[in-house]
């Protein structure tokens, strides 16, 4: 109940978001320094998501299989691999680490 | 001309392919992290930006709670405000379909939009791009999200790798100059301080803060360097061959053919 609440005011602010470029005159927000912030917030966004999906397990940092995944994926971007297959090498190369009795 | 001699809506209909098809990734991960088929469904159906759904169940995966999802997931929603404004000056949409192309205005129809130079051809991109890519992911979702709850535990397939993986997917082609790099690092770090020190999900939100004071306080006006970071995920094209064809534009003649793709 309580995720569907969140979920939905993700979706508002979401919407929001998007239409609100489209409805604001462009002086009100053509400005280089926020469009500067949108561009840095999403790196230091992805960036941390990567960290937390790879290292975090609640409140404690560890090291387990999700650490060859992202040892794998960073080798396939490196090959230019496309996005579908970078995601499939993590999914293999956690599960393949789990088989060998990494937790 | 016709939509399928349209250099751009050649280009849109080849990244709404290749786009559409991770969202099986989106759809099993994020059953996956707990949530329903419906929720799944309805964060491909509504809230459709793929950074924010991936940023939504990777809060919720790790044990974060539903506040710290909804707050990551609008942080990385703000560059649709900024791609809406560039579009708005170059589509310039009008009545009902300035609200749909708002809702389609993601990194991809952006950057298929603004990779043409002739403004019918950016209309035919950003539609075709944009419109492809909402369908095709939305019916990949679901088959992911089938899957994904068919699989069972999740972990013995390395599906918690593969959101690993999908992150790091996510941003890489963004970190293409020293600055980026520089602040992914100093975010990571900050995250790795933070995890033990503050409930799951919030870690995210204090990497989020140092980015944001960091574009803010390091802005450089010199234009060469101010899109660092922002260009959308995918190159529309690797050349501009086909750009500049030799064609007189008869402008309204073909207005919204896009949206018949």
């Amino acid at each position: 109940m309580s995720l569907w609440f969140w979920l939905m005011v993700s979706v508002v602010l979401a919407y929001a978001t998007k239409l609100l470029g489209y409805l604001v005159p462009a002086k009100v927000l053509a400005n280089p320094r926020m469009s500067h912030v949108a561009g840095t917030l999403t790196i230091g966004l992805l960036a941390s998501l990567t960290v937390v999906n790879a290292a975090a397990s609640g409140t404690a940092v560890v090291l387990d299989a999700r650490i060859g995944a992202l040892v794998a994926a960073a080798v396939a971007l490196l090959l230019k691999a496309p996005f579908l297959v970078v995601v499939l090498a993590g999914a293999a190369a956690a599960a393949g680490l789990r088989l060998l009795g990494w937790p | 001309m016709k939509l399928r001699d349209s250099p751009a809506a050649r280009i849109g209909a080849s990244i709404a392919i290749a786009t559409g098809l991770y969202g099986v990734s989106f759809g099993a991960l994020s059953v996956a992290s707990g949530l329903t088929f419906w929720q799944t469904m309805v964060l491909s159906l509504l809230l459709f930006s793929g950074g924010s759904q991936f940023a939504f169940i990777g809060v919720i995966a790790g044990g974060g709670a539903g506040v710290a999802a909804m707050s990551a997931s609008a942080l990385l929603g703000i560059r649709n405000g900024v791609y809406g404004m560039q579009l708005n000056a170059l589509l310039r949409p009008t009545g009902w379909r300035r609200f749909v192309a708002a809702h389609i205005t993601i990194d991809e129809s952006t950057a298929t939009a603004t990779g043409q130079s002739d403004p019918d051809e950016q209309k035919r991109g950003f539609w075709v791009a944009g419109v492809g890519i909402f369908v095709l992911w939305n019916i990949m979702t679901a088959v992911g999200a089938f899957i994904g709850d068919a699989l069972g535990d999740p972990k013995q397939w390395g599906l918690d790798g593969a959101a690993v993986a999908a992150f790091l997917g996510l941003l890489w082609p963004r970190i293409k100059a020293f600055q980026p790099a520089a602040i992914a690092v100093v975010c990571a770090v900050v995250t790795l301080i933070a995890v033990p020190l503050v409930p799951a999900g919030v870690p995210i939100l204090v990497a989020a803060v140092v980015a944001g004071l960091i574009g803010w306080f390091r802005h450089n006006p010199d234009p060469g360097h101010d899109r660092d970071g922002l260009e959308a995920d995918i190159e529309p094209y690797p050349s501009d061959a086909g750009t500049r064809l030799p064609r007189t534009p008869r402008r309204g003649e073909r207005r919204g053919e896009g949206e018949r793709a």
